[in-house]
């Protein structure tokens, strides 16, 4: 095993950031551009972790405990979300198979 | 005793509920019996209070029985407070007697009547208001009893609403006492502003010790003289009593001459330390008012030909006399006439109900004459009460009348002199008032000409439900005078009961020339009630001289159309001008608020588009800004 030539940089906490807010953008584009409304629940997900991310990042950087625990809050809300939000999803799928978020317009009162 | 006062108003409660949960089942006529026992059982307990009080001294007669705070507001504390003193008793004493004799007779008048039971649930109601009317210890309850009065006349006035006229007198008769209600509020506004407590105890108290400025004082009292005017019938205001005769003649015993028309009288009396610290064109007003409404009244009831309206205008009279006394500090005169009158004119009003019954709902006095013969027990009862009004004695009416024109005359000459004048008329229209109905020739042959289905019908005594009541307000109206005899101050019997609650402010006129010459103006009251007499007589009987009976008395000076004529021209405009400003300006403004509203919201609606994409932006954007606002302007980071 023969070193590489050249020394990988170290990561450090602003890739992390810099990731996290890529992670988040694409989330933010999702929901807006995709109809699909499995895959905006994806995205918002995404959004959610890329937030969790940072947290962890700066929990690290910062030698702050803090972060990380709200990050586990952050998850135990997002899975009782996750399992209402899905229910809803399901009830709608299969009440109007193919769907979009858009159709759901005439909800409005 | 004194503690069950409550019983008192609660006995025609029990019966108002009973017969509004089993009238129907009562039927004619136990719903009446159960009326009237209830009625007779709060007379008694009033006898009852009344005994328990005349053992007390009389300082000790003013008992306060509180049962409940009603209206705890801030530093507003209103209970519902019964006053127990000479002149509540006094006043339930003939509210709930009288009462109860009308009611009996009612049971043999609405005999028959398809709305019996219902007719009895009213008449309960009326006096259980009445009741808490004279019993209340401070104004608002007083006005809880004043408002339920009005109500239930206006219900019992327009009891036959199948009647165009009976239904439009009921709503004159409640539009009328609305602007006299107005006063009372008012004075009830102004009580509270000025002393802080809306109580009797509180108001009088105040008076005596001076902490009521002249002005105040002057101000409320007008203003429950405002009140009285609507609900005693005065000018001008009364135009609502000659119309109240469109209901069953009981109602018109009970309510329009009897007891709620006297509320007025009563409310002034109530307050008399008030009315005596007030400035004194204030009992000038009252006398001149009420002398003035004597006056009018009883030259209008010298060519009325409806039995009953000529009664009715003699009550609005005698209510003029009973303000005179009011005006010239005569409190114990007021009640005393209040009470005789009380006697008579139901005893009048129910001898006319018994003839209208007897005449098959004939009221024109014109179709009687000769009812003597076959109505003997009405026609000797009607004749009592007709010379106690007319000022005969040793009939009641004649002492209090005469009590009344002795102070009138402390006061001023002129009042004595229109009081005699307004006497004169009053003795000079009931002896026609006889004539045409008692005595003279039979002129009912000829009544079937427009009450064809009844043939030649003579007329029949009333059943003896109805005569009971009669004889025994024939008695009272015969001895009523003995409450108060003017030969001795030991004779003075309702003066020395009723004197802890007027002596404060009852006119003194011991040593002025009229109660020097006392006996000398007892002779002229003979003089003048035996002249009316005798002129009637003449007119009448004898035929000597023709009647006076010009179309302008009988329209009733053309008070009525006048009213009528200005609020179909120049008042239906005004009024037009103010229901446009209402529905315009003051709609409008709450319109307008509502519209704009609706259409701010209407316009935020639409950006409430359900598409998940544009709350998302929205967020987005709206962070966006929120960075930069923190960031760029308010340079935190």
């Amino acid at each position: 095993m023969s070193t590489l030539a050249f020394e990988l940089p170290k990561p450090t906490a602003t890739w992390y950031l810099v990731l996290a807010a890529v992670l988040f953008s694409v989330g933010v584009v999702g929901v807006m551009v995709r109809r699909n409304p499995l895959v905006m629940f994806m995205c918002v997900e995404l959004m959610l972790n890329a937030v969790n991310l940072s947290f962890v990042a700066l929990a690290k950087q910062l030698g702050d405990i803090g972060g990380q625990t709200t990050v586990f809050f952050v998850m135990v809300v997002a899975a009782a979300e996750v399992v209402v939000g899905l229910g809803i999803v399901v009830a709608i799928l299969r009440r109007r198979p193919g769907a979009t978020a858009d159709d759901l317009v005439e909800l409005k009162g | 005793m004194i503690d069950l006062v409550w019983l008192i108003p609660a006995l025609p409660l029990l019966g108002f509920l009973t017969i509004l949960v089993l009238g129907r089942r009562l039927g004619d006529p136990k719903a009446g019996y159960l009326a009237a026992a209830m009625v007779g059982g709060a007379f008694l307990v009033t006898v009852g209070v009344f005994i328990d009080l005349l053992s007390k001294s009389p300082e000790e007669r003013h008992h306060v029985v509180n049962l409940f705070s009603w209206v705890p507001v801030g530093s507003l504390r209103v209970d519902l407070a019964f006053l127990v003193d000479p002149l509540s008793i006094t006043m339930c004493l003939f509210v709930t007697g009288i009462g109860a004799l009308i009611h009996l007779y009612a049971v043999g008048y609405m005999h028959g009547d398809p709305r019996f039971s219902k007719f009895f649930l009213y008449l309960n109601l009326f006096a259980l208001s009445m009741l808490l009317l004279v019993l209340g210890e401070n104004l608002l309850v007083t006005f809880l009893g004043w408002e339920g009065v009005g109500t239930c006349s206006y219900f019992l006035i327009s009891f036959w609403h199948e009647k165009q006229s009976a239904a439009t007198a009921g709503k004159k008769a409640f539009v009328a006492n609305r602007v006299g209600d107005w006063g009372v509020m008012m004075a009830m506004f102004l009580a509270f502003q000025a002393v802080g407590t809306i109580s009797y105890g509180g108001i009088n108290a105040a008076a005596e010790s001076g902490a009521l400025s002249q002005t105040t004082a002057t101000a409320i009292a007008v203003m429950l003289f405002v009140g009285a005017c609507g609900k005693s019938a005065q000018l001008p205001l009364y135009i609502w009593l000659p119309d109240a005769m469109e209901g069953p003649t009981p109602v018109s015993a009970l309510i329009h001459a009897a007891t709620m028309v006297t509320a007025g009288v009563f409310l002034m009396t109530r307050v008399n330390p008030v009315i005596h610290v007030a400035a004194e064109w204030a009992g000038w007003l009252i006398a001149i008012v009420g002398i003035a409404t004597a006056l009018f009244a009883a030259t209008i009831a010298v060519a009325q030909n409806d039995i009953k309206k000529v009664l009715a205008y003699s009550t609005v009279s005698q209510l003029g006399f009973m303000f005179l006394a009011v005006g010239s500090g005569a409190y114990v005169a007021a009640i005393f006439h209040m009470v005789t009158h009380a006697f008579f004119k139901a005893l009048l009003f129910l001898g006319s109900g018994s003839v209208i019954h007897g005449m098959h709902h004939e009221q024109d006095m014109r179709r009687m004459g000769a009812l003597r013969k076959v109505m003997p027990v009405t026609a000797f009862t009607f004749i009592i009460g007709w010379l106690a009004i007319a000022g005969v004695p040793p009939f009641a009416g004649f002492w209090s009348k005469d009590e009344i024109l002795l102070y009138a005359l402390a006061k001023s000459p002129v009042l004595y002199v229109l009081g005699l004048v307004a006497a004169l008329l009053t003795a000079y229209y009931m002896t026609r008032q006889v004539i045409m109905v008692f005595y003279g020739k039979a002129r009912w042959h000829d009544a079937h000409d427009e009450h064809g289905a009844h043939g030649d019908f003579t007329p029949h005594e009333s059943p003896k439900i109805m005569l009971l009541p009669l004889v025994v307000l024939a008695g009272l109206s015969t001895v009523g005078g003995a409450l108060q005899l003017p030969f001795s101050a030991d004779l003075h019997f309702l003066e020395k009961w009723l004197a802890p609650v007027v002596e404060f402010g009852e006119a003194d006129i011991h040593g002025s020339w009229a109660y020097d010459n006392k006996y000398l103006l007892l002779g002229v009251a003979v003089v003048i009630a035996l002249a009316g007499i005798a002129a009637s007589v003449m007119v009448y009987s004898k035929n000597k001289i023709a009647a006076i009976e010009p179309k302008v008395l009988e329209q009733g000076w053309y008070y009525d159309k006048s009213i009528t004529a200005f609020m179909g021209g120049p008042g239906r405009r005004i009024f037009d001008g103010i229901a446009w400003f209402d529905a315009h300006v003051v709609d409008g403004a709450v319109n307008g608020v509502a519209r704009l509203v609706r259409g701010s919201a209407g316009g935020l609606r639409k950006t409430q588009s359900g598409y998940v994409r544009q709350y998302a932006s929205a967020l987005g954007v709206a962070v966006v800004l929120l960075l930069v606002w923190f960031v760029v302007i308010r340079g935190i980071i």
